[in-house]
This record gives structure tokens, sequence and C-alpha cells, in this order.
């Protein structure tokens, strides 16, 4: 029993590191256009909530926490308070979810979405966007070679936060599957092992955003 | 002779007459890698004589008839020792000799005659200084460094010439170049062998290495009308490139005069070497390559010029020694079309714009 | 020498199969299809990748016939690129990576290490199953058109110039990806946790030592294709922009992300063969393997610097000269463990007892051409040479030295010595002789010419070619003939012998190995009760002494 709650947690634990090799690739090119288009870089990221940017890593970290106590709860084999955990890590990731949607449905409105009619009026014409113009007045407009480079920003944007939301998504189905389980008593009769790997699963979720957080919305944001 | 088929006739003749095995050694690094590749022959096949002697070797000796009992034995440090160091030492002593013979072939001398090649789905054009045009061939001078420079306009292809053992990646978006000097005249293989799409296996073409005289003769026919340099000059003033790069005083733009091969001082602090790459991105990406000095309101000319037009440009840049040209060039602007309501003084922008006005409002007068 | 063997099979008059094993247990297509069993899985395996294996293997014949002849004659040019392409794909995704680990890893790995099953039965079936559908999202790709990127996928022609189902099977691949993840994961995972008492690290066949170490690369490297598969299809059905110099990005990047994982994807291929060869050798000269402790510690060293050498598949690409010093320097590095390893296996040999059954034959073939291919390697490495070689038949030879000439010829010679032991049955042994000699000689005349070809400068991917070529065409095809029917009859006689077959006994080889102790073919749970191991890997006087005890208290 011990050797199978020990090679579960080894195999998640291993599988994590898949997924970083993974996300690896993405953060990889990434880092060499950063480097590379800077001035466009940071005028995407301006384009970007930081509300709901702050607001999503915010939830992000709670949902951590409430997932960390569903642990706990499963240790300790209190089935209510389990279910109240996964309810509401299940509730707070339906909600980054809805966070997310409310921002890509923004950047379609505003024609930055890549190759669906994609345009960089916001950047060579800053004075068009004036609710990003007046948070940065400071933002110079950016020549058209390099305002098109903003267009790969988007790209990555969209590539690592859709690909982060897919993994949300997975996780919340399991969510509901445990749930259901849990309902049942199935975590809290000694089996923990399903509930620990799991939350393994959600605190790497958890911790990509928090490296695309600062990475996407952060580009040379001053007070 | 009856009972041979026609077929199997056919190919023993073909095998006789019509067979290589190995390729003519007609540019002067050919003898070069020839020489490190049979050298690698030579240990490869001491290599496997080496195996096999020993796996034949002790099959016969240890054969269960001959030697029934096996004897136990774990190792024996000196022999791995042995066995590691000599095949390190030897892939040592290749990997020294042949990265010379890779910065030799990649490092062209300056005073390679430059040679550009676009290649694009599903041919090559070769683009002589003199402005001749050569589609899936390449004519050149026998015992001269020739540099190319390729680019590709579409996907990957790959320039290569197996009589010379020279091979050359052409990239979308960033030229490439290689070079090498004939040393045979003949007629040799050229090959596209980067796969590229349906007609991969066309894309191949004839190198022409003649005689110094017989180049010229064929330099002289084959003029059908500007040089590069002179189609870069007319590209110039069509896209109004001379309303900033005046050359004189208090120009937008920094002089172009002489600038090819010297090192330029960006506007970020760090500083560039100013080559035909250089060149095509200043001209593409302007905003990444601001001189110190100015300010970024270079339009870019992505889409606007093709990598023939790009060429044309950089052929001419380079040959700006002074600032002669472009005073021309100024000078006749007044007389096409497209200049009407154009400055040719400088201090006076077409429009009327402001120095320090954006892009937007300068890209309305460059010519499509 | 056909009488010096050292086969021992039980009488075959009185001789049955074990009424309850593996294949007996349980009846029924579902017992099979949602089975945890590692052995009914491998079995699944063997049958779904031989499919694939005869697939990607028609494929190669219609290449080959184009190729007799100089003109693009046989079929159009678009079609021979689908051909070539699925060609790749096939026998890379389908056949090459998972073969040995697939197959003969999932039936031995516990086997070997004294274990019931593998760590996760489970994610075990869910491999297969993954491989299923990635296979089956491939044939549907293949009917409706196929692709023409060849098995590269090289961008900006992936992604904006053909009109062929790049995003289908760039997806299938990516499902074939993750199959192989959880194959690297469960090894690893079973490896580490569920040796028997007294198997420690140092007493593991050197056939588990490959395979743990060809498992960290599955496990760190796929996820890379994974990712660049995704760009690519983003890119091709969003235009992103990561790769198309018109918007700024590079296909550069695709190159180095690809071949990040196509690098180590070779060894991936390779060290299992390597594995498999070390425990044929051993068993047929009765001895120790020479140097285990560097043949092991050789099998991670090449996991490790596979990872650094991926840049030598771009050495004409433009990339810096200098960063081609650091990659052909380190390509040089990765090739001295190989060599170490075939010295070994030769050395093995030395005072052994010898005997050239067919496993040990298709071994013998492995390290006759593995070396070619590998010292062939060598040209390439060098930058100087590369410029030459690459993209030429010369790497089409390369590769399928290694790849054909060792990692199948290793396959063969791996079903061929563990089919006793899966089936419990024998091959028959002269034709599978003639069979392992036919598929030497085939090979030899198929891919030798191609070197020529490559230093004449014929380039790959050609539908048609200078007629000068046409000669070593000739015997390339010719080759491949006598190649096919070389791997045409191991299908054959493997299947009679299902039937027909002699009996073959718990350890017909005498060999050592916890998997030779048990009866063949195994139970369901592998041992009666868990073994405890106190002796060292390959200790054939504790096998004698074994035989011994047994034969006085029977």
């Amino acid at each position: 029993m011990e050797q199978q709650v020990d090679t579960t947690s080894f195999a998640m634990w291993l599988f994590l590191v898949t997924e970083i090799m993974f996300f690896g690739g993405l953060f990889c090119s990434y880092l060499i256009f950063r480097n590379w288009y800077y001035p466009a870089f940071v005028a995407a990221s301006h384009q970007l909530s930081i509300k709901e940017g702050t607001a999503n890593t915010a939830v992000l970290i709670v949902s951590s926490f409430t997932m960390a106590m569903g642990v706990w709860c499963a240790e300790t084999r209190r089935k209510g308070a389990l279910v109240l955990c996964l309810c509401l890590t299940f509730v707070l990731g339906l909600v980054f979810l809805g966070i997310k949607y409310d921002e890509y449905h923004e950047k379609y409105e505003k024609h930055h979405v890549p190759s669906w009619h994609y345009s960089t009026k916001s950047f060579t014409d800053p004075a068009s966007d004036p609710e990003v113009h007046n948070a940065y007045p400071d933002d110079k407009p950016l020549p058209l070679d390099m305002a098109r480079h903003t267009e790969v920003y988007f790209g990555l944007y969209f590539a690592m936060t859709g690909m982060h939301a897919l993994h949300m998504i997975i996780g919340i189905s399991i969510l509901g599957f445990m749930i259901f389980r849990a309902r049942a008593g199935a975590y809290t009769n000694g089996h923990v092992t399903f509930v620990n790997n799991f939350g393994l699963y959600w605190h790497f979720v958890d911790i990509v955003w928090i490296f695309l957080y600062p990475l996407l919305y952060l580009i040379s944001r001053h007070a | 002779m009856d009972h041979i088929s026609q077929v199997l006739w056919q190919f023993l003749v073909k095998w006789l007459t019509d067979f290589s095995l190995f390729p003519p050694e007609a540019s002067k690094i050919a003898p070069q890698m020839d020489a490190l590749f049979f050298f690698m022959v030579l240990i490869s096949l001491i290599g496997m004589t080496v195996v096999v002697l020993l796996i034949v070797g002790f099959s016969i000796l240890y054969g269960k008839k001959r030697h029934p009992v096996a004897v136990q034995i774990e190792g024996s440090t000196l022999l791995e020792a042995t066995w590691t160091i000599i095949p390190l030492g030897l892939f040592l002593v290749i990997f020294v000799w042949g990265s010379l013979i890779y910065f030799r072939v990649y490092t062209p001398p300056a005073n390679a005659m430059n040679i550009y090649v676009v290649g694009k789905q599903w041919m090559w054009k070769a683009e002589h200084p003199g402005g001749q045009h050569e589609i899936n061939s390449l004519h050149i001078p026998i015992g001269r460094p020739i540099q190319l420079t390729l680019i590709s306009q579409d996907v990957f292809h790959s320039f290569s010439i197996p009589a010379f053992r020279v091979k050359r990646e052409a990239i979308p978006g960033r030229y490439t170049n290689v070079w090498f000097e004939a040393t045979q005249t003949g007629t040799y293989h050229l090959f596209c062998t980067q796969y590229c799409g349906t007609n991969h296996s066309a894309m191949i073409g004839d190198i022409v290495v003649l005689s110094p005289d017989d180049y010229r003769k064929w330099l002289s026919e084959s003029t059908s009308g500007m040089s590069l340099a002179q189609n870069g000059e007319r590209l110039f003033a069509s896209l109004s490139c001379n309303a900033c790069h005046t050359g004189r005083a208090g120009s937008r733009g920094p002089n172009l005069a002489g600038i090819f091969g010297s090192e330029i001082h960006l506007a970020n602090g760090s500083t560039a070497q100013v080559n035909e790459a250089y060149l095509r991105d200043a001209i593409l990406n302007p905003s990444e390559h601001v001189a110190q000095g100015y300010v970024p309101i270079m339009p870019t000319y992505q889409g606007q010029v093709s990598e023939d037009g790009v060429i044309s440009l950089v052929e001419y840049i380079k040959s700006l020694n002074s600032n002669d040209r472009v005073e021309q060039t100024l000078n006749t602007t007044t007389l096409l079309p497209e200049s009407e309501g154009k400055a040719t003084t400088d201090g006076q922008k077409p429009g009327g714009a402001n120095p320090a006005k954006q892009a937007p409002a300068s890209q309305g007068m460059v010519k499509q | 020498m056909s009488t010096d063997t050292i086969v021992r099979l039980p009488d075959q008059s009185t001789a049955r199969l074990p009424k309850v094993n593996f294949i007996t247990k349980e009846n029924g297509l579902l017992s099979w299809l949602l089975t945890g069993d590692h052995k009914r899985i491998a079995t699944l395996y063997l049958i779904s990748i031989t499919f694939f294996f005869a697939i990607g293997g028609a494929l190669a014949g219609l290449i080959r016939l184009e190729l007799l002849t100089p003109q693009s004659d046989l079929m159009a040019a678009d079609t021979y690129n689908k051909v070539f392409s699925m060609h790749g794909i096939i026998m890379v995704f389908l056949f090459l990576v998972p073969s040995i680990p697939a197959t003969l890893g999932n039936f031995l790995m516990p086997l070997m290490i004294g274990a019931k099953d593998l760590a996760l039965p489970k994610i075990n079936l869910l491999s297969w199953y993954l491989y299923v559908i990635a296979g089956c999202m491939i044939l549907y790709s293949m009917m409706t058109g196929g692709v023409d990127t060849g098995w590269t996928f090289t961008v900006p022609l992936s992604t904006h110039y053909v009109n062929t189902n790049v995003i289908t099977t760039g997806l299938a691949i990516f499902v074939a990806g993750f199959s192989s993840v959880f194959t690297g994961l469960n090894f690893i995972v079973t490896i580490h946790k569920m040796r028997a008492p007294g198997m420690t690290w140092f007493r593991l066949p050197l056939f588990v030592w490959s395979n743990y170490a060809a498992s960290i690369l599955m496990v760190l490297g796929t996820p890379v294709l994974a990712i660049t598969l995704v760009l690519v299809v983003l890119e091709r059905a969003f235009g992103i922009g990561v790769f198309d110099p018109a918007k700024g990005g590079d296909p550069i990047l695709f190159q180095h992300l690809f071949w990040f994982y196509s690098h180590p994807a070779v060894y991936i291929m390779i060290l299992p063969g390597m594995g498999v060869i070390s425990e044929v050798i051993s068993t047929f000269s009765r001895k120790r393997v020479f140097g285990y402790t560097a043949v092991a510690f050789s099998s991670v060293a090449i996991a490790v610097f596979a990872f650094f050498v991926w840049e030598h598949h771009m050495f004409i690409m433009g990339v810096s000269n200098y960063s081609t010093l650091v990659f052909s320097l380190l390509t040089m590095l990765v090739a001295v463990p190989s060599a170490i390893k075939i010295f070994n296996w030769s050395f093995t040999l030395y005072k052994g007892s010898i005997t050239f059954e067919t496993p040990m034959l298709y071994s013998f073939g492995f390290m006759g051409l593995f070396t070619t291919g590998g010292l062939t390697g060598v040209f390439l490495a060098s930058t100087g040479t590369d410029i030459h070689l690459t993209e030429t038949y010369f790497i089409v030879a390369h590769f399928h030295f290694v790849m054909v000439g060792g990692m199948l010829m290793a396959f063969l010679s791996g079903i061929h010595f563990w089919w006793p032991k899966w089936t419990g049955r024998m091959y028959p042994e002269k034709i599978s002789q003639l069979a392992a000699l036919i598929t030497f000689i085939g090979f030899n005349l198929t891919f030798f010419p191609q070197f020529i070809l490559g230093m004449l400068g014929m380039p790959r991917r050609y539908a048609a070619y200078p007629p000068e070529f046409q000669v070593l065409n000739v015997f390339s095809t010719a080759g491949a003939t006598i190649l096919g029917i070389g791997y045409l009859l191991p299908i054959l006689y493997l299947t009679w012998s299902l039937k027909y077959g002699e009996i073959a006994g718990d350890n017909p080889w005498q060999a050592t190995g916890l998997e030779w102790q048990i009866q063949s073919p195994p139970l369901t749970e592998n041992f009666p009760e868990i073994p405890i191991v106190d002796y060292e890997a390959y200790d054939y006087e504790w096998l004698e002494r074994k035989e011994k005890e047994v034969t006085r208290v029977g």
C-alpha cells in the first residue's frame, strides 16, 4: 500500500516535469521574441487589463489554498469539509475561466487576435485607444514595423494562456468528478492519494500562471 | 547475346559507361574536404576491420565446440580506457580539422565577387552585380573567389553544388552566404537540397565555369539593362528614400555614402557592422536600426519592395562612395511623375509635414 | 555449427504449454481490450506496431520503385512527396519510437526486476489506446490525402505553403507523443519503486538500464515536440506569427524546437535496441557482459548528451559559425559511449562459449551495421564534411544504417530471443537463420550504394534525378526487394510457430535473468511468489549451481 502511494506520487511529480518541458518550449519562444522586440512587447502588454490579470492571480492562489485545505480534510477524514473545499476550488476555477473569457473577448473586439482582422492601430496611433492611452500617456506610438511585431506577442499570449486554460479546464473536469466521489466518501476512508496527486497538479497549474502573469502582464508597468 | 534481355543489356551498358562513383573536384576547397573525407573513410575502414576481426576472430576461437566452458571476466579498466581515449582522440582530430574547413567555407574573403541568389518555388534566380539575371544557372569565372548571398522568397531551399563541395540554406527573411573559387572549367550540377514542395526535384540547374575570356564574353552578351546598383538607384528615388537620406547637412536620415562595411553606432547604444544583412534589415525593420542621433521615423518597406528590389537597393548603397549619386537622384526626382508636390531641396518636407511627425504621414508618399 | 547449440527443449512427445498462463487466463475480446496485464498490453502493441510497420514498409517499396528510373514516371511529384512523408512519419512515430519499449519493454520490464506488473497498469493501457488513436488519425490523414511536408514539417512550408493534412497529422503525432511519455513515465516509476528485494541497481539486467535511459529521454524530450506541433498547428490555423518572417517570427526557431526533441528521439529508438544486444550477446557467449558498469553508465551518458547536440541538424542553416563548434564537439562526445558499447560487446565474446542461434546472428548484424552507421555519423558531425554530405542520400543511408541496420535488427533479435518466453513456442531455427542472412544481404545492397549517391551529391526527397545516378539506385531497389523478403519471412514463420512451433519450456536458452526462471508463457501475476535476489546479473555460475540443485532434488 505504501509502495502504491509512494509510486503514484512519484509518477505525478514525473508527469509534472513533463509539463514543465511542455510549457518550456512556449516560454523559450516568448523570451526570444521579447528580447528581439521589446518595444512591441511593452506596448502590447499595456493592452492587457491589469485588473483582470491580478484578479485572476488572486483567484488562483486562493484556489490553491482551498485545494490544499481539501487535501488536509481528506487526510483528517472530514468528508463535509472536503466536499466544501473541492467545490470552492471548482468555483474559483470557473471564475478564473470566466475572467479569462472576458479578457479574450475584449481582445477580439479590439482586433488584437492574430490574423483575425488584426489591427496595429492601437500601437501606431495610441490616441485612437483612449482607455490604454490615458493609463500610459508616456507610451510613444510605435513605427509600423515594430507595431507589426505585436502580433507575435498576442500569438504567444493566446498560445500560453490558452494552453494554461486548457489545463485548467481539464483540472476543473477532474474536480467535478472528485466532488461526486468525495460525497460518496471515497477519499475520506484513508485513500487520499488521488486527492493528494490532483492537488499537486492543481498547484502546478497555479505556478504556471504565477510565471505567466508577470511575463505577460507586467512588462514595464510603472506605478 | 540473344539470351540477354534488352533491358538487362541496356543496364549493363549504362553501368560501364554512365556511372560515376565520385564527384569532380572543381573548387579550391574540394580537395581539402576530400582529404578529410578520405581520412575518415580510412579511420572507418580500420574501425570496421577491428570490430569485424574481433567478432569473427572470437567467434572462431571461442565457438562452443572449441571452447565449451566460458571464463567469467568482469572487465578491464585498461581496455575501457583504451577504447574510450583512442576513439575520442580520433574524433577530436576530426572535429578540429572539420571545423577549420567549415569556417573556411563560410567566411568569404573580402575581395570575393558577390552574386545574389534568390530561391523561390521552384527556381533559382541569380543576379550578377552587372545586372545579368539567370534562372536555374550560374555562370562564373574560373580562379576568382565568388560569394553567393542567398535568400528565399518563400520556404527553405538549399543551394548545393556537389562539385564544389558547398551548400547553403536559402532562408526566408534573412541573407545567408557561402563562397567558393572554381578551379576547373565545365558544367556542374546545381541542386536544391532542402525539400520545398511539389517540384523540389525540378529545382535543379547548371553551374557553368568559364575561362576569364569566355566569362567576359558571356557578361557582355547577357546584359539586358541596368546593373543591380543602377536599378537600386532607380528604386532609391522612386521609393523616396532620398527624401530623408539626402546626404546633406541636417537631413532626417543618416548619410549613406561609404556606410557599407563600416561600424555604425545605434541609438540604443550598441554598435553594428553594416553588411548586406544589416542593410536589408534596416530597410524592412527600420525601427530596430536607428542610428545614434536620429529619431525612429523611417517607415518600413516590408510588403512594398520585393527581395529583388531589396537586393538592388543594397547593391546601390554598397556602391555609394560619395554623395554625388544621391544628389543626382534628388535632382532627377522632380522629373518623375510621382514626385508631384515633393520637395527637392532639404528642409522642405513632402506634404509640409513636421520633422518629428511620425511614420504614418510619410508613408503616403511611398511608391507602391 | 548446427549441433552446437545451447537450446535445451523439454521432451516434445510429452511437453505441453502450461494450462494457466497470461493468454489463457481470461477469454474474450474485452478481457484483452480492458486488460491491465503488461504482457497482454505488450501483445496488443506487437500486433499494432507490426501492422503499421507493414504500411510503412509498403510505402518504402513505392519509393524504391519510383527511384528505379531517373524520371518521375511512376507517380506524380506530389504523390511521391506524400509517400516519403508518410513513410517517415509512420516509421518514426508509429514504429521506431514505440517498438522495443512498448513491446519487449512492456513485456519484460516487470519480469526482469521481479515485479508483478508495471507501476501504473491503467496508464499502460491508456498508452496503447493513445497509440491506436494516433495510428487511426494517421490512417485517416493518409486516406484523405496525406501530408507532403516530410516527417520534419519544416516551416514555413508546412504552415503556409501546402494544402495537405498538416493539422490532422500534427495532432496525431501529438497524441502518439503522449503515448510515448506515459510509457516512459511508467518505466521510470517501475524501475525506481518496484524492484524485488535484493535487486539493486547494479544487479539489473542491462536491458533495464537501456530502457531506463530511453525513458528519461521520452519523458523529458517528447513534451517539447508536443508544444512544437501545437505552435505549428496554431501558426497554420491562426497565423500567430512565431515562425513567419513577415510578422517578425523566425522559422529557425522551429528548427531548434523540433530538433531539440527529434535528436533525443533517435536515442530513444536505439538505446532499447542496445539493451537487447547486451542480453543476447551475454546469453549466447555464456558470459557476463564485459564491463557491465561501463555499459550501464554509457547508456545514461548517451541519454544526457543526447540533449546537447540538436543543432547538428542545422549546420548549414545560417546559424552562428561559433555555435557549430560547440555542437560539433558535443556530437563527437556523444559518439564515444556507443563506441565503448561496441567494444564491450565484442570483448564479451572473448573466452566465451559461443553459439550462433538466430538472435545471435541478428546481434552480430547489429554490431556491424550500427558501427558503420555510427561511424558515418562522425562524417556528419564534422562540420566541414557535413556541408557537402548533409541533405543528400548520405544522410538517408546514415540513418537507415543505424535505425534499420541497428534498431530493427535489434528488434528482430529481441523478438526471436524472447519469443519462446512470450508464446511458449520455439520458431523454426533454420528458416529464421536464413531470414537473418537474407535481411543482412538485402540491407547492405539497399543502403550502402546510398552512401556513394550522397557523396555524389544526390539530394534526398527527389522523385527524379540525373541519369548518371541510376545504376546505384537500381542496386538499392534490388536490395530493397531482398530486404522485403527478409522481413516478410519472420512474420510468416513466427505466426506459423504459434500453432506448430516446438514447445519451449521455461528456459530454452539456459539464460540467467528472472524472466527465464518462470514458466513460458508466464502467469498473469508473473511470479507465484516474489523472488529474492542475492546474485548478480548474468551469473552463469549461479545458474549452473541452481540446475545441479534442481536435478539433485528431483
